[in-house]
């Protein structure tokens, strides 16, 4: 039983995230029980807990970008794509989610991870275009809050799609270089170029099935 | 050197700036809770480094407690859906030149950093120059765009404050989510549930192993919250022993393959929470989900398609 003890900070995650406590409860209580099972003092877990935080400190940096997005969308920049979109009748929720999905997976397939992102691109630009394509193609004015909500989930979720399945394909990324680390520690040595090839089969699968997916979601009747 | 240092002073001084916009909004009930979230996440910005290991952990224990008491949301900032819809009209077009500014202060920024010679090389950390570049470009866009669209003077911070409202207590998720992996790492929990895997799951056939791989990748991931945590001890344990010397697969194909399985998991998880659960926050949906449920059968039709791709790519045609 001994070793599988530090497991129940695994399980109380799943636990507390299904039931669906406060998560920032649930991770401390996680810390505080894996801690405990390795044998550590509870200060000793705080403290442990405490330099892995301010060690991660630029996870949190990223927010940086929230009060540049927040005087364009003062200004009116999510009325404004929406206007646009609304303006060229041309533009399907379907085509340009496409679009989107494909220059995310081109650029980060360059290493442009940094160019769009949830905050600097979903939130004030594509969402509320996506939003307006739906709307003109549903025929009204604007859309119930609950398919709105359903459009804007489609848009940040595709936005990861592209990011995870084009990154892999840049040499640079740390994904490729912690293949590389990894296999030479066991006396292999890769090129990050084969490693990077070979996420190309599956970048052009992601394309495909989200694809279809972004297809199937255009021709959806709203609300349904 | 310009680098994390001075990122983390311009976070901890925006934060700092929420916090006294927090205070002042008496229209927020809850206004002295989001002062102390947001002081405290100033502090850790401005003097993580000089507060200790325990000082911090004791910091993070007051964020999490404070934030799981309920926070409110700012009152001020936000101005009416009139005034925005007037200044799209009056600008149009023109409102979509910084946002596509800032993505190219980003690219010439960390592009300069790394080919533009040693002065630059010596201005900046090459190793954070996209972080420092994405920080500059926020600060210069802000200003411009104050002047541009004719903002208030502080509009970048009461609306900044607006959208760090929105997100909420999930803003430190993510932060808190590394941290926890770190002490996952420290316990040893990923060698424990690989063994676990590699004992409970048969492997006589090639496919049998593969699936176990990709399927082990996706579910670790999903557990841990990060491929990455999963890729050392799924390959050490199932992809190297039995993927490429039982069965002579390449292991750069393994590998390639393997982490994006990986990825699909990261899709599935509300432990990958900068992905999945904060942009349900930022953008106000009431199901802290629903980005999940969008990319959930994507990533697990991905996931069936890797699988296939490994069995058929990755090994020599006569074994």
């Amino acid at each position: 039983m001994g070793p599988m003890l530090v497991l129940l900070g695994v399980l109380l995650v799943v636990a507390g995230f299904a039931v669906g406590l406060n998560p920032l409860l649930v991770v401390l209580a996680s810390a505080l029980a894996t801690g405990l099972a390795a044998g550590l003092s509870p200060v000793e877990v705080l403290a442990a807990f405490g330099k892995a935080f301010n060690e991660n400190r630029y996870v949190s940096a990223a927010w940086l970008i929230l009060p540049v997005i927040g005087v364009l969308e003062r200004s009116g920049l999510q009325e404004a794509a929406r206007g646009l979109i609304a303006r060229l009748r041309s533009v399907t929720f379907a085509r340009l989610m496409l679009a989107y999905l494909l220059f995310r997976q081109v650029t980060a397939a360059l290493g442009l991870i940094s160019i769009a992102g949830q905050t600097q691109t979903i939130r004030p630009i594509i969402a509320p275009m996506a939003e307006a394509a739906r709307a003109s193609e549903a025929g009204v004015e604007a859309l119930d809050s609950s398919e709105a909500q359903k459009v804007r989930a489609f848009a940040a979720g595709t936005d990861n799609i592209g990011l995870f399945f084009g990154e892999d394909i840049f040499l640079a990324i740390g994904s490729i270089l912690l293949m590389v680390g990894f296999l030479e520690q066991n006396g292999i040595t890769v090129e990050p170029l084969h490693l990077s090839v070979w996420a190309i089969p599956t970048a052009i699968a992601a394309f495909l099935v989200h694809g279809v997916r972004i297809l199937m979601f255009g021709r959806r009747r709203p609300g349904s | 050197m310009i680098g994390l240092t001075q990122v983390y002073a311009l976070a901890g001084l925006v934060f700092a700036g929420f916090a006294v916009l927090s205070l002042r909004d008496t229209a927020n009930p809850r206004r002295l809770r989001n002062a102390l979230f947001w002081g405290l996440f100033a502090l850790t910005f401005l003097a993580g480094d000089r507060l200790g290991d325990l000082g911090n952990g004791v910091l993070v224990l007051v964020m999490a407690l404070t934030a799981a008491l309920g926070l409110g949301r700012s009152g001020s900032g936000a101005a009416d859906a009139e005034a925005r819809a007037a200044s799209a009209r009056t600008h149009g077009l023109r409102l979509f030149w910084p946002a596509l500014l800032i993505p190219v202060l980003v690219l010439a920024g960390s592009l300069g950093v790394r080919h533009g010679g040693p002065a630059l090389a010596a201005l900046v950390d090459p190793k954070q120059a996209t972080l420092v570049s994405l920080s500059f470009a926020a600060v210069v866009v802000a200003a411009l765009s104050v002047r541009l669209f004719r903002q208030p003077v502080l509009s970048p911070l009461t609306e900044g404050l607006r959208l760090a409202d929105t997100v909420g207590w999930m803003a430190l998720l993510p932060q808190m989510l590394a941290a926890l992996g770190a002490v996952f790492a420290l316990a040893g929990v990923g060698a424990v549930v690989g063994e676990t895997v590699t004992r409970v799951f048969s492997m006589d056939t090639r496919l049998a192993a593969v699936a176990v791989y990709c399927l082990g990748m996706a579910g670790f991931t999903v557990l841990m919250g990060n491929a990455f945590a999963a890729f050392p001890v799924m390959t050490a344990g199932v992809a190297l022993p039995i993927l490429v010397k039982v069965y002579g697969g390449d292991p750069a194909a393994i590998c390639a393959i393997g982490m994006l399985s990986g990825f699909c998991g990261t899709l599935l998880t509300p432990l990958a929470a900068n992905f999945n659960l904060a942009p349900a926050a930022l953008l106000d949906l009431d199901d802290r989900y629903a980005v999940i449920r969008a990319q959930a059968p994507t990533a697990l039709v991905l996931l069936a398609v890797n699988t296939v791709l490994m069995h058929v790519l990755a090994f020599p045609a006569h074994p």
